[in-house]
């Protein structure tokens, strides 16, 4: 952890909810991008995070953008500190119902141009900002305030479509791991053209969870397999190191669940539903990465 | 430089001598030719600048959003269900106090498809807080082009400007262009709210009743200053390249008993209908009305009035001849006409006004009297 710069660019007292896992990963993806950066940021919990005018938590330039715009923005951005000659970074910090919905077509736009930008999207797997409804990244299972008896479908696999549009850099990471998405950040910003990074953030009010456990469930949903530590740069994958171990022995899926308020009388058919996409998601990594596929 | 060229042609032409460091842009009938013609100038090196071919107009809008303040000038064109679909940025370009420009090819929206005339796309984005310029020549259409910027830009407006001009009528249509080595008439593109790392701020963040209040107002306060620097910057272009323009164009209005208003093409088609009225000895004029946003004041006390509308605000009347009326208290005789393309000649025109019923609405060629 001694590399991580002791700069803050996300001051302390911000109106994050306790334990908000998010909040803790801005702070690291903004030390590992630096001063030159500027956050681009749709509706999302950060917008609430970052204070209100005339104030902000925040030491970047933060530009607060409509919903379904951001990737559109940062593109614009992005070319015009091209054209001005200048090499600030320009980072999208988005939550899953402004990427995985809402914001994927503009997503998609901006990988297929080639944007030079990073777009980090921070998982917490539901609308968080307007009280947790469901979003296309709810887990199978999950309750949420517009899926009272547990989504019915899976979380849609917003890697697998950034996956397909071949960006020279693209990453998983967990706000448990904060120095492997420092890494992951640092290396991302290295790289010219559009870079992706899908965090995992889990969300004490939201997850119902108490606040004190937030990064233990990080943890847990890497050593279950639920999440799956890996990059890719040019297309090669690579599994991070705390995945490699539980893609070959996961921890019970309970574990994960069971501390969870909104998996709460999940169906054991669904349950069982849940084991099975871990199982398929490591086969199809580890055999991706063994070259057999 | 005289030279023959459409009303799209003439958009591009501007839009290269102003330089704009990013073209974003989605095509759309009948705006499409005014981007790829950008797009040429781009490859061949006649324009230095950044053209993001974008998937949508709402991304369109975005990414001129993030250019423009990111510290360069910022282009797009549209029409139509384009502009529609761009509309929550329209606002958001004018929230932000972005002098973004955009051409906007007037054009009905569906259903059923129709890629013809109507002013229904414009004024659905009235409240937006952006001006609005409609424009009846090829010249104009670059003239207009020119001063957007710099109206934009001022310092005094910092507001978005969209530019009409009616699809296919004015879009499709050659005449003379006479284009002009601009000089210095734009100055470098300066916002003083550009973003700036040295100096972190956060845009566009939760704000509070109180300051959004404010901010509010700042925009209209800004709106109502740029009548002043609209009339500045029309004037000092007509001293350095001998064009001239005002809030309306006014033809035979000095002595005039009853007068047409219109905009667009309809306008300039008008002024073939008042020389024929003049000949059997009707005392008339017509006022092509060239803002609407902001939208200027009127002299049009003692005459009798005849609007032409291509636009409807249903359950409500014609949005122009409404804005007048409330303007200016005098009733006019509302006529609409040209919705979709409808065509509607000079001879059209003439009979309006011979046949005009003050205080009624009529639609032309459906329950009119003419």
């Amino acid at each position: 952890m001694s590399a991580i710069p002791k700069e803050e660019y996300l001051v302390k007292c911000t109106s994050a909810c306790a334990g908000c896992s998010s909040s803790l990963c801005l702070r690291y993806v903004l030390k590992a991008a630096g001063p030159d950066s500027v956050l681009v940021v749709p509706a999302c919990c950060t917008s609430v995070i970052q204070g209100i005018y005339p104030g902000t938590a925040m030491n970047v330039p933060v530009y607060n953008i409509a919903f379904a715009a951001a990737a559109a923005c940062a593109s614009g951005m992005s070319n015009a500190f091209s054209a001005l000659g200048r090499e600030t970074n320009v980072i999208v910090y988005a939550g899953d119902g402004g990427t995985v919905d809402i914001g994927i077509q503009a997503l998609s736009g901006a990988l297929e141009r080639g944007t030079n930008f990073l777009y980090i999207c921070y998982d917490n797997e539901a609308y968080g900002n307007t009280g947790m409804q469901r979003s296309g990244s709810t887990p199978l299972g999950a309750r949420t305030t517009t899926t009272p008896g547990g989504k019915p479908t899976a979380k849609k696999d917003l890697d697998r479509i950034v996956e397909a549009h071949n960006p020279p850099y693209m990453a998983t990471a967990c706000s448990a791991y904060p120095l492997d998405l420092y890494k992951k950040v640092k290396k991302a910003l290295s790289i010219p053209g559009p870079k992706f990074i899908h965090i995992l953030a889990p969300c004490p009010p939201g997850w119902r969870y108490p606040t004190e456990k937030t990064v233990e469930m990080g943890k847990l949903a890497v050593k279950t397999g639920t999440w799956i530590l890996y990059e890719r740069e040019y297309g090669n994958l690579t599994i991070n190191g705390p995945s490699k171990t539980a893609m070959k022995r996961p921890a019970p899926l309970e574990d994960y669940i069971n501390g969870q308020g909104r998996f709460k009388n999940l169906n054991p058919e669904v349950l069982d539903l849940m084991r099975q996409q871990v199982a398929q998601n490591i086969q199809r990594l580890s055999r991706e990465e063994a070259g057999v596929c | 430089m005289l030279t023959i060229a459409t009303g799209n042609k003439a958009v591009a032409v501007a839009v290269k001598a102003a330089k704009p460091g990013v073209v974003a842009a989605y095509p759309i009938t009948p705006q499409t030719e005014i981007v790829e013609q950008i797009a040429e100038y781009v490859t061949d090196g006649d324009l230095e600048s950044r053209y993001v071919p974008v998937e949508s107009e709402h991304s369109a809008m975005a990414a001129c959003i993030g250019a423009s303040v990111a510290g360069v000038r910022a282009f797009t064109a549209t029409s139509s269900h384009g502009l529609l679909y761009m509309h929550e940025m329209v606002h958001w370009a004018a929230g932000a106090r972005l002098p973004v420009v955009m051409a906007n090819v007037n054009r009905a929206l569906g259903p059923g498809w129709n890629t013809w005339a109507e002013h229904t796309d414009a004024f659905s984005q009235r409240d937006t807080g952006w001006l609005q310029v409609f424009v009846g020549t090829v010249q104009e259409a670059y003239d207009a082009t020119l001063m957007a910027f710099r109206i934009a830009e001022d310092e005094r407006v910092l507001l978005p400007v969209m530019v009409n001009l009616d699809g296919f009528a004015l879009s499709h249509i050659m005449q003379s262009l006479d284009t002009v080595d601009i000089g210095d008439f734009l100055p470098p593109y300066r916002l003083p709210h550009a973003i700036d790392t040295e100096n972190p701020c956060g845009y566009g963040p939760m704000t509070g009743p109180a300051d959004y209040f404010r901010f509010r107002w700042d925009i209209e306060r800004s709106m109502r200053d740029a009548r002043g620097v609209i009339a500045e910057v029309e004037q000092e272009f007509r001293e350095r390249f001998g064009r001239s323009y005002g809030p309306t164009e006014d033809y035979r209005c000095e002595d005039a008993d009853v007068i047409v208003v219109a905009m667009g093409t309809l306008g300039k088609e008008a002024e073939v209908a008042i020389d024929r009225l003049r000949d059997e000895g009707i005392r008339a004029g017509s006022m092509r009305l060239r803002w609407f946003r902001p939208f200027p004041d009127l002299d049009l006390a003692g005459r009798e009035v005849v609007v032409i509308d291509r636009d409807y605000s249903f359950g409500f009347g014609g949005v122009v001849a409404h804005s007048i009326r409330s303007k200016t208290g005098i009733v006019p005789y509302s006529v609409i006409a040209g919705l979709g393309g409808q065509e509607v000649t000079y001879n059209d025109i003439a009979d309006f006004v011979r046949n005009r019923r003050p205080g009624e609405e009529t639609w032309f060629g459906v329950n009119d009297h003419v």
